[in-house]
């Protein structure tokens, strides 16, 4: 495993800096519904990128990836639950009071 | 105080596992962020399915330049943060110092240049029940985006003061000599608290300024 370092540090936070300027720049270009698409695969590619070098989860036990994983898991379990109530609120109809 | 804090504690069996479990007890401490954080995220995200167009057309009156330079600044942030916790791990006492220093540094100027923005929509009359000035078929929804926008970026604000404050602590402890290589613990958790404050930006860039700039 390669050992971190100031020279992977910056690399890495070069890498930060290439992907922030694509999504501002991607986002002057209309590119209809994939456009949050192409910008949120770009932030998890950075949040990834944090997560592993500079939060050093790569050298962590496997205890620390199954609670970092949980956080991530239970909040994607929050949004799709609460998503697939608002999403499919007008698939039957109900009638009112 | 200096030795008691480079000894270990009398429940762990030795420096590596009282490591570990400082760097346990942190990450547990960030998956409840994550789920504070959370409940705002899945909030912007049902809004803005219901209210395409009142959220687009609210987005397009944020600055993206200031967006984007407050992006940087705090990546810019979180590299000199990673460097301090390297400068802890290898006893290089100048890059700590430095390092942190600059930290705060950098993270005061993402609190200064969000207050330039929050002035500016205090200004343009886009700050919800206080001073709202927009009108029109899609006012309701867009005042909605800008009670989350508020609601968002001044969560992640108070957590950055937090996190200014914190490291101000540990560069005066680091400053008495408090860590070595060997213990350093309070660096490395103040790190990993840091570069989560920095995700969440990386987050809210994109769904605040960036995705809402075409479309209805």
């Amino acid at each position: 495993m390669v050992r971190s370092g100031v020279r992977l540090y910056v690399a890495v936070f070069a890498a930060l800096l290439v992907l922030t300027v694509a999504t501002v720049s991607v986002s002057y270009v209309d590119l209809g519904p994939l456009s949050v698409v192409v910008a949120l695969t770009i932030a998890f590619t950075k949040a990834l990128l944090v997560v592993l070098f500079f939060m050093h989860l790569r050298e962590s036990s496997g205890l620390v990836w199954v609670v970092a994983g949980g956080g991530f898991f239970w909040l994607a379990i929050l949004i799709a639950l609460t998503m697939s109530d608002v999403l499919t609120r007008g698939w039957l109809p109900v009638s009112g009071p | 105080m200096a030795e008691h804090a480079a000894a270990v504690a009398h429940q762990f069996d030795d420096a590596e596992q009282q490591r570990r479990a400082a760097e346990l007890g942190m990450w547990i401490f960030l998956a409840t962020e994550v789920m504070f954080f959370g409940g705002m995220f899945t909030a912007f995200t049902a809004y803005r399915w219901l209210y395409p167009a009142g959220f687009a057309h609210a987005s397009r009156h944020l600055d993206v330049l200031l967006g984007g330079i407050n992006t940087v600044v705090l990546i810019g942030s979180s590299l000199t943060m990673v460097l301090a916790v390297h400068g802890a791990r290898v006893g290089h006492r100048r890059m700590l110092l430095v390092c942190l220093g600059l930290t705060m540094l950098l993270g005061s100027v993402f609190l200064g240049i969000k207050a330039i923005e929050w002035t500016h929509k205090w200004e343009d009359g886009l700050v919800p029940g206080l001073r709202f000035a927009l009108t029109g078929a899609d006012a309701g929804p867009e005042e909605l985006f800008f009670l989350l926008y508020f609601a968002m970026t001044g969560v992640h604000a108070l957590h950055l003061v937090i996190g200014i404050c914190v490291v101000g602590v540990i560069l005066a402890l680091a400053w008495r000599g408090h860590y070595t290589p060997a213990y350093h613990n309070p660096v490395e958790v103040t790190g990993l608290y840091w570069h989560f404050v920095d995700i969440v930006w990386i987050f809210l860039l994109p769904m605040l300024y960036l995705i809402g700039r075409h479309g209805p």
